[in-house]
């Protein structure tokens, strides 16, 4: 990529550290909005090596493919949030580990 | 200067990322997202990804952070979290090694991969980003033509999106005028 110099590679290795984190912290924290949060961190490591890969290529692909993963990460927070408040309105200050109760 | 712009911004966006996960209080790890959000804005227009860094700004750290802040104050749930007790026994050091191993097998696709896949083609017509249009303008164009679609199908996937929330959170009333969640508290 001889747009800003740098090689797509590092980006893609930015990339591969955001998404990491991103996921022990999915595996590490008990609290579902800090779990939500991981999760966006994830997505966003994606949308990093979209746009860096789009930038390569000379394609605007990858620039719509972060205008899609948006429109859904937009969506995914609003019904999860909801999931969370009817949850807590049943049992306050419940877990990720506590809605364990609703398997069988 | 562009490898100066990308050294800074990737250290802001991993120790972000770090306090996201680290942080023990939920608005914390909120405010440490938004660092994440706004690094990752500075890496767009480092890639002449105008647009998407504006819309970044504003959708990611405008609405949907201020989103999990308005959840947070509503319910209450800013306690900080106990940290150093482990809930799950081994928990800890398996996602240690599920990350580790994450990162290890990406980056081996990427060093390995990442100058085949650039080296593959370079688009023509309206995708090549080395016209002359602007990059919202060269985005519209491939989205309402070839995209067109996948914009439609997004468009059905707010609408459900926003019926559902409104679906999950309200209360249902009753026929005696008692509420759903009034019900749910004499029951417990």
């Amino acid at each position: 990529m001889d747009l800003a110099g740098l090689s797509v590679g590092w980006y893609l290795a930015l990339s591969v550290a955001l998404f990491a984190i991103g996921g022990v912290g999915l595996l590490v924290r008990r609290n579902p909005l800090v779990m939500f949060m991981c999760v966006e961190l994830m997505l966003n490591a994606v949308n990093v090596a979209f746009v860096a890969l789009g930038a390569g290529l000379n394609d605007v692909g990858g620039q719509v493919a972060v205008f899609f993963v948006l429109v859904v990460a937009a969506t995914e927070v609003v019904i999860g949030l909801a999931l969370v408040v009817a949850i807590n309105r049943r049992r306050s200050g419940a877990t990720a580990d506590d809605v364990s109760l609703l398997k069988g | 200067m562009a490898e100066a712009v990308f050294v800074v911004s990737a250290v802001i966006i991993l120790a972000g990322a770090v306090g996201v996960v680290a942080s023990r209080n939920p608005v914390h790890a909120a405010l440490f997202l938004v660092q994440t959000l706004v690094g990752v804005a500075v890496l767009f227009v480092l890639n002449d990804a105008h647009f998407l860094a504006a819309v970044q700004v504003v959708v990611y750290a405008g609405a949907i952070v201020i989103l999990f802040l308005f959840v947070i104050m509503l319910l209450g749930v800013d306690k900080a979290e106990e940290l150093r007790i482990e809930p799950i026994f081994g928990q800890r050091p398996l996602a240690a090694v599920v990350g580790v191993s994450l990162a290890a097998v990406l980056g081996t696709v990427v060093v390995t991969g990442a100058d085949v896949l650039t080296g593959l083609r370079r688009a023509g017509g309206d995708r090549a980003l080395d016209g002359d249009a602007t990059d919202i303008e060269r985005m519209g164009r491939v989205l309402f033509s070839e995209y067109a679609f996948a914009v439609e199908i997004t468009a059905a996937l707010l609408t459900v999106a926003v019926v559902g929330a409104v679906v999950l959170t309200r209360r249902a009333s009753r026929s005696d005028g008692s509420t759903a969640a009034e019900t749910a508290a004499q029951e417990t």
